[in-house]
Parts: C-alpha cells; sequence; structure tokens
C-alpha cells in the first residue's frame, strides 16, 4: 500500500499531462479510424467499423499504458532515482514492490477506461450492457502484460532494450492481435502468435462485451490465457527484481 | 546479564565470486555507541555495512542484528533502522516533505503520524524552509541531512550511515557532525563508515581499521593513537629527498619517510624541531601537530588514506 502511495504522490505532478494523452488519444484514434477510415471500411461482422473497433482501441490502450510505465519508469528507480534501493532497506518486501506498482497501473486504468467508455456512448460506439466489464477485462490485460515487462526491465541495464521491445513486441502486438482486423484475416503462423499475446485475450473479451456477442474462444479459456501470463509474468517480476536487489 | 549487543559478528565473510570482499570480521557494537569502519575505497566497510543493513546476505559467519537472524528476520530487523546509503536514492520528483512522509509509510506509520514525524525532522536537520521545495536544486550537504532525517523517520534504534560526509565542503560536514552528535547523546546507537580520520575522531567512540576486508586494528581512536602513534608528529618538508632520512635517524621515536614529506614521531614536537636544526638540517617547512587516525593507519598499513 505505502508503495502504491508513493507511485500515486509521484504521478500527482503529472496527472493532467498524462490525463491527456490518455483520454484524448484513444478518442482521437477512434475518430481518425473509427469513423474516418469506417466510411471506407462500411460493415464488419455486421456491425460498423466503429462499433469494431472501439473494445481494440479500448485494450491497446490499457497495454500500452502497462508496457509504457513499466519500461522506462521501472528501470529508473533500480538505476536512477534508485527508489527500488531506498525501499529494500525498509520493511517493504520485494512482492509489495512489485504489487505496488502493478496496482498504481489498475488504478489508473480503470478511470481511464470508464471515461472512454462515457466518450464512445456519445458516438453510438456501444452495443451491450455487458460493456462495464470491460474496465475489469482492461484491468487484467494491464496485470498480464505489466508484470512481465516489468520483469525485463529488471532485468536490463540499458534503456536501449526498451527500443527493441517496443519496435518487436510492443507494436506487432498492438497491430495483429485483433484491435483493427480480424486475427483470421493473417497467415495461420501469425494467428498463433496473436493467440499467445495477452492483449488478443483482452480485445476479444472486451469486443464481446461491447457487442453482446459470444468471444472466439470460451470466455473461460480467455480468463486462463491472461491468468497465465499474470502468475509467469509475476514470478519473472519477482525473482527480477530479487535478482536485482540482490548484493 | 549483561545486554545482548546491538550487532555481534563472528567470522563475517563476503564474497563477490573469486573476490572475498569481507574476510572474516568480529565486531560487536552495543547500544548508545558510536562505531565507526574506518578504511580506504574496497576495504571491505560498505559490504558490511550492507550486511548490517539486511539486504545482503553474509557469505559465511555469523551475524546477529538486534537479537535475530539478518536473513530470516530481515524484514523485523530492518523496521528498526536507519540506513543513509552511500549512492543518494531521494525521490528527486517529489518535494522535501513528501520525501519523509512516502518513506514513513514503508514503515507502516499512519499518515498523520508520518507528516508529525517530518515535520519535526525537518526542524532537527534545519530544512524546515525547505519543506514544500523540490530535492534537486538542495546542495550536497542538505541532501544528506534530508537522507539522515529520512532516516529517522522510524525512530530507529540504530543508524547506518555509509560515508556520511563524502564530497561535502567542510561547513556543511561540521553541521552533520553536530546533528550527528545530538542523536548520539539522544542515546541512538550509530554505526558509521568513513574514510576521513577528522571523522572517526570527532563522532566515534570505539572503531575498526579495516584494510583488505579484515580488522588490523580496534579500539576508541585515542587508544588507537596511544597504541600506534606518539602524541606528536612532526612534518618536515626536504628540498632534497630520501636521503634526508638518514639524518634523521633516531631524532624521534620512529620516522616515516613519505614521496613528499617526512614525519617524525614523538612525544614532544618541539624537542625534535630543535635536534633537526641542531644537526644543521633546514627543511622548506616545519609543522608540529597532535597525532591523529591518519598517524595510525599510515602505521598499520604502510599507505595513507588517501584515493
Amino acid at each position: 500500500m505505502a508503495v502504491l502511495e508513493r507511485h500515486l504522490a509521484l504521478y500527482r505532478r503529472l496527472f493532467w499531462a498524462s490525463a491527456m494523452s490518455s483520454f484524448l488519444l484513444p478518442v482521437l484514434f477512434l475518430v481518425s479510424i473509427g469513423v474516418g477510415v469506417g466510411g471506407y471500411v462500411g460493415d464488419l461482422d455486421g456491425v460498423s467499423y466503429l462499433q469494431w473497433i472501439v473494445p481494440g482501441v479500448m485494450a491497446s490502450t490499457a497495454f500500452q499504458m502497462a508496457v509504457g510505465e513499466t519500461t522506462y519508469p521501472v528501470l529508473g528507480d533500480f538505476k536512477w532515482t534508485r527508489g527500488y534501493h531506498a525501499m529494500r532497506a525498509t520493511p517493504v518486501r520485494i512482492g509489495d514492490m512489485v504489487a505496488g506498482q502493478v496496482v498504481f497501473m489498475v488504478v489508473r486504468v480503470l478511470p481511464q477506461t470508464v471515461v472512454f467508455l462515457l466518450v464512445v456512448v456519445a458516438f453510438g460506439g456501444l452495443r451491450s450492457w455487458w460493456s462495464v466489464v470491460t474496465p475489469l477485462v482492461c484491468a487484467a490485460v494491464v496485470v498480464a502484460s505489466a508484470l512481465p515487462v516489468m520483469g525485463f526491465a529488471a532485468r536490463i541495464d540499458n534503456d536501449g532494450y526498451f527500443a527493441l521491445l517496443f519496435r518487436f513486441v510492443m507494436i506487432p502486438m498492438t497491430l495483429f492481435a485483433g484491435v483493427f482486423f480480424p486475427v483470421s484475416q493473417l497467415p495461420l503462423v501469425a494467428q498463433w502468435l496473436a493467440w499467445v499475446a495477452p492483449l488478443w485475450h483482452g480485445v476479444e473479451l472486451c469486443r464481446a462485451a461491447t457487442l453482446g456477442v459470444a468471444p472466439p474462444w470460451p470466455v473461460g479459456a480467455h480468463v486462463v490465457c491472461l491468468v497465465v501470463w499474470a502468475v509467469a509474468g509475476g514470478w519473472f517480476a519477482m525473482s527480477g527484481f530479487a535478482r536485482r536487489l540482490a548484493v | 546479564m549483561a545486554e545482548e549487543p546491538l550487532i555481534f559478528a563472528r567470522g563475517l565473510v563476503k564474497r563477490f565470486g573469486d573476490f572475498t570482499a569481507v574476510d572474516g570480521i568480529d565486531v560487536s557494537v552495543e547500544r548508545g555507541e558510536a562505531f565507526g569502519f574506518l578504511g580506504p575505497n574496497g576495504a571491505g566497510k560498505s559490504s558490511t555495512m550492507r550486511m548490517i543493513s539486511c539486504v545482503s546476505p553474509p557469505t559465511a559467519g555469523e551475524l546477529r542484528i538486534l537479537g535475530m537472524d539478518p536473513v530470516r528476520d530481515g524484514v523485523a530487523i530492518r523496521g528498526r533502522l536507519g540506513v543513509c546509503p552511500q549512492l543518494g536514492n531521494l525521490d528527486t520528483d517529489l518535494s522535501v516533505f513528501e520525501n519523509l512522509t512516502t518513506y514513513a509509510r514503508y514503515f507502516g506509520l499512519s499518515r498523520a503520524e508520518a507528516r508529525r514525524r517530518a515535520g519535526e525532522l525537518l526542524e532537527f536537520v534545519q530544512l524546515a524552509d525547505r519543506a514544500r521545495g523540490k530535492v534537486e536544486p538542495l546542495s550536497g550537504g542538505m541532501k544528506q541531512r534530508l537522507t539522515i532525517a529520512r532516516a529517522l523517520v522510524n525512530d530507529p534504534e540504530i543508524v547506518l550511515l555509509d560515508e556520511p560526509t563524502t564530497g561535502l565542503d567542510p561547513q556543511a560536514r561540521h553541521l552533520l557532525w553536530e546533528r550527528l552528535y545530538q542523536l548520539k547523546r539522544q542515546g541512538v546507537t550509530l554505526v558509521l563508515t568513513t574514510h576521513y580520520m577528522d571523522e572517526a575522531e570527532q563522532l566515534c567512540d570505539r572503531l575498526v581499521v579495516m584494510d583488505g576486508g579484515r580488522i588490523v586494528a580496534e579500539g576508541s581512536p585515542r587508544e588507537l593513537i596511544g597504541r600506534y602513534s606518539t602524541p606528536e608528529v612532526v612534518e618536515l618538508r626536504f628540498a632534497g629527498g630520501a636521503d634526508v632520512a638518514v639524518k634523521l635517524d633516531g631524532v624521534g621515536e620512529r620516522v616515516d619517510s613519505l614521496p613528499d614529506r617526512v614525519l617524525v614521531y614523538a612525544r614532544d614536537g618541539d624537542a625534535v624541531v630543535a635536534e633537526v636544526h641542531r644537526r644543521g638540517l633546514a627543511p622548506l617547512s616545519v609543522l608540529v601537530r597532535r597525532s591523529t587516525l591518519e598517524d595510525v593507519f599510515l602505521h598499520l598499513t604502510g599507505r595513507t588514506l588517501v584515493d
């Protein structure tokens, strides 16, 4: 809890700048791609393209925040501000450090998703009351993607590796995990990759909720995939932190 | 029955791969003491401090802090320690005040209590007027005082200070020493590392001199000076060079030739100076001073402490 408070105290200074980007950016995406591109694309699976990509933009915004907030900020707390080293000298345990960071991001993503939903309602982008569960799905996406990235950030010494992560993991996942078009359009090998990605499961669950249809896999299977990412990522993050702080 | 020492180490070893940083040291620190680890860089002081602060498990030997095992009871022990690390780790994006309140919360203090402690401690380290300000513009001495305030936020029984005044100007050092002296008077146990002899003399009741991971001497500053040096030292500088050392033979109790000067250890410095002049030697400069721990260190290791 105390770790969470530190992140919140730090975040207070950046609130407006980051609120602008995390609320406004997805709305801009929606207008340009949903309305603009959607005008050419027409309907998809029987719904308007705007309605079709709303859940994708929602989940991928959460995903990008999770990755963005666990790369430089986490490495920085090891290497530059040494905030984790400061915590290490107190009764704060490694699990507290990891949990504090993740809960902080969940706290951020929930209101962000709710505001996005309200904006989207104005655009007529939702078709089902199930939409109310999307903030929870986005929180799950955050947990499932933030933890492995934290484990990665704890293991590297040079922030140049983040460029690799952004180029070869984050951007491809955003492009090919069913945010802008169904993964069934992809060759089978690429589909396999999408099925592994935590983002795809989040996108499909959000889409099922906002459109009021059944997701491609049983709900339980999607949830299990996210839980597997979260548990494995949690172990990876904990061991990375422990190794980094061991002297 | 005598109280158990707050810090107790027997045969304590820390190895990093093939490198042995701490090579079997015995240390015992009693409540209320100011205890120092003195030595040059690489002597094993910081490694020892990290083991005591329960962030670095010992490789071998016995270590007990506050009567507990640092590996098993790390959380409980850390809750009763105050750590002032060598490398700064203040939160530069938080205000001075928030740095203390946030840290206090790590120890489970309530928000109200955290604010009360933060206010008190900023008074104590003379930073109350900077409470709302940022950390970044503070001078080195102010940051160090803030770090000390932060280390005190949980009302610790032992305060660990790793080279508290390294890199500070003389004025900032004296202010810091004065605050640390106040703490000592309040009964807080201080454990510090330093490579400054004057710091050890100023602050420590008892100290160990470390070199190459081992303890080479132990005692109070006075005892060590009495045992390994003479009350006074005469520093002589000559134009010529090393050959003068021969001519100084027998002038004092001992003569040490350094590259830039000759040190003569004696009970009476002025008598040495008179004898030097009687032998017809003409030093460029003469300084008679009291013996310091620097002289002890030089005698024990054959090296000066300068980096």
